[in-house]
């Protein structure tokens, strides 16, 4: 670290008491380099009331400096005078002006009661971020019904194309390498362990139904949450930091219509294509691993896989995606909107929509297997 | 005061792609003065303050400052000695947004002394007042202050370690009138209670007239230097628009007599 004390070039500041502790001689150059020794070399004087200081050996002097003298000064009763050459005056008074600083306060009360400030200001903010989501729920929910009721006019055929691409057809690559990947890791973890009880060929079974029914679907899910969640929050907060909002409102469009929808119906449309498309590429990532690993041939896993599910398999995991691809788009843009007129802002909604959508995911599919248990699907 | 030259740049040249900015120009700021650099949009001004303080480099040219050449080879340790001795207020402020102003005045204290906790909040708080800012606005963080009160504490950062030269980037641009008038006394009390060298690029023609020695005129890729006065007799047509157009009138209006 290049510090500011130390210079050679330069004099040092010193001071002196005189023997009867009536005077303190002071002289150098009291600078802000010099200041960090100073300071720790006045505090350890210890100085009579009314003490006089003769500052006329000052070479140079700065506001740290400055700031040392005056408080040196007051701590000795101040006004007993501080001689000081005519060419500071300007800058003593800039800072004589105002009181001794206070030392600032956290307005966050220390120990035990800050941690509960904190837990209530959490729970606080957890509450009003529930209600307010709600409310936006309800009001998406009204106007997509406007909406659908008046197509013609509400809905925004172009913009929901441009959506389904961008949500859709865009995540393709991503969507179908990760999955063929889970594909074949589930099926190797199925081979390796069904191999005990010699019953190798279940993996089949358990790959099909891990695949339609919970992991095409969440995978899926988690990826759009990750890429598309975040992608409508930075795209409408930064419409919000640029004013962009406010101008459509002052114009009469309505922003749920034109923002809103687009993304929503977009993302229902392109998210069950794409759990689809993902349930056979992790089909076939399993069907590649048991070819090399269990000299299965494609036609066999076919056959195998046939006897093990039925289209109910398929649906349970299919009819899951549009409710998924619905609380994602709705927490993208209800982030989006929340976003303040700085940039900061924009970064930080972004992250919690990606996290609150992954998160309400999750709790949605754990609450659609406890009402498939109960239905007995 | 001595009145040795602080800031010398020679036959600088700045451009990007085809378009060149500045064409060789020459500039001197001597101890103690405040200079103002005005500009169309788009001529330049900030890219002369910004390659003056080491953020771009120019294509060609030599920029002194404080005796210490910039550009070219200059070691990391000189560089950050030099850049102790200025100090720099952004357009918005440039305060760190995850930091309360105290924090911020006293990233360069913690980084450059060897303060205790109590001196720096003692200094926090004097630059605060000096900046003319009250004292609770320490504890706020940048996103909590408008727009006036983020340059001033972005002037309060500027000013912490006490530096010879201040470079302000349109210091009253955005703020209303009466805000922009108590901005540019408070720079005139500070350069003089402080001995400060201010470089001021600014479009406030009430600015200008308010604190500045020496203007320096960027026009045609040339610098045109010289006091009020001495622009307004000069007969570049740019010039004599900014200072004889109508707001340049009334601007100057109380200097006829």
């Amino acid at each position: 670290m290049t510090s500011l004390e130390a210079a050679d070039d330069e004099p040092d500041a010193w001071f002196k008491l005189d023997r009867d502790g009536r005077k303190l001689a002071v002289g150098g150059d009291w600078t802000i380099r010099q200041s960090a020794r100073l300071d720790r070399e006045l505090a350890a004087l210890d100085l009579a009331q009314g003490i006089r200081i003769d500052a006329s050996g000052i070479s140079r002097l700065d506001s740290a400096g400055a700031w040392l003298l005056l408080r040196t000064s007051r701590a000795a009763g101040g006004g007993a005078g501080l001689n000081l050459p005519e060419r500071y005056g300007p800058l003593l008074e800039s800072l004589n002006t105002e009181q001794k600083p206070e030392k600032h306060k956290s307005r966050i009360p220390p120990g035990f009661r800050g941690r509960l400030y904190k837990i209530g200001r959490a729970t606080m903010h957890a509450y009003t971020q529930s209600v307010s989501m709600l409310g936006y729920l309800g009001r998406v929910t009204v106007e997509t019904g406007e909406a659908i009721a008046r197509p013609k006019r509400n809905l925004r055929f172009a913009a929901i194309a441009h959506q389904v691409e961008e949500t859709g057809i865009n995540a393709l690559p991503i969507v179908g390498l990760l999955s063929f990947l889970i594909g074949v890791v589930i099926a190797y973890q199925g081979i390796t362990q069904l191999e005990k009880f010699g019953a190798q060929m279940l993996t089949i079974d358990g790959l099909g139904i891990i695949t339609l029914r919970e992991m095409g679907v969440l995978m899926t899910s988690i990826i759009i949450a990750g890429r598309s969640g975040s992608a409508f929050t930075a795209q409408i907060g930064t419409m919000r930091v640029n004013e962009e909002i406010d101008a459509m409102q002052t114009m009469g469009l309505n922003t749920v219509d034109t923002l809103v929808l687009p993304r929503i119906i977009g993302l229902v449309i392109a998210l069950p294509l794409l759990t689809l498309y993902a349930d056979i590429m992790g089909l076939i990532g399993g069907a590649v691993m048991c070819y090399f690993d269990l000299n299965i041939t494609i036609p066999s896993f076919m056959r195998e896989l046939q006897q093990a599910l039925s289209v109910k398999t398929l649906m349970v995991g299919l009819v899951k995606a549009p409710v998924f691809a619905f609380v994602i788009a709705l927490v993208g843009c209800y982030e989006g909107f929340q976003v303040e007129r700085n940039a900061a802002s924009v970064g930080l909604l972004t992250t919690r929509s990606v996290v609150e959508g992954i998160f309400l995911v999750i709790v949605l599919d754990a609450a659609f297997s406890v009402m498939f248990s109960v239905l007995g699907i | 005061m001595a009145q040795d030259t602080v800031i010398k740049v020679r036959g600088l040249v700045n451009g990007f792609g085809r378009k060149i900015l500045h064409d060789h120009i020459d500039l001197d700021v001597k101890r103690g003065e405040v200079l103002g650099v005005v500009g169309g949009s788009g001529s330049g001004k900030s890219v002369l303050l910004r390659s003056i303080i080491g953020l771009i480099k120019p294509l060609e040219g030599e920029i002194t400052v404080l005796g210490q050449r910039i550009n070219g080879d200059i070691e990391g340790g000189a560089m950050r000695r030099l850049e102790m001795r200025w100090g720099v207020l952004f357009q918005e402020g440039a305060l760190f947004s995850a930091q309360t102003v105290t924090q911020n005045i006293q990233v360069p204290l913690r980084e450059y002394t060897g303060m205790g906790q109590g001196l720096m909040d003692e200094i926090a708080a004097i630059k605060l007042t000096m900046a003319g800012l009250p004292p609770d606005t320490g504890d706020k963080y940048p996103a909590e202050l408008s727009g006036g009160m983020k340059k001033r504490a972005g002037l309060a950062r500027a000013l912490a370690l006490d530096p010879e030269i201040l470079f302000l980037d349109e210091p009253t641009a955005g703020l209303d009138p009466i805000s922009a008038n108590q901005f540019d006394e408070l720079i005139k009390r500070l350069q003089k209670a402080l001995g400060l060298t201010v470089f001021l690029v600014t479009h406030d023609i009430d600015t200008l007239r308010a604190v500045t020695d020496r203007i320096a005129v960027l026009v045609n890729r040339k610098l045109v230097i010289g006091t009020i006065a001495d622009l307004r007799k000069c007969d570049d047509p740019w010039i004599q628009d900014y200072f004889s157009g109508v707001r340049g009138r009334a601007a100057l209006a109380g200097m006829e007599s």
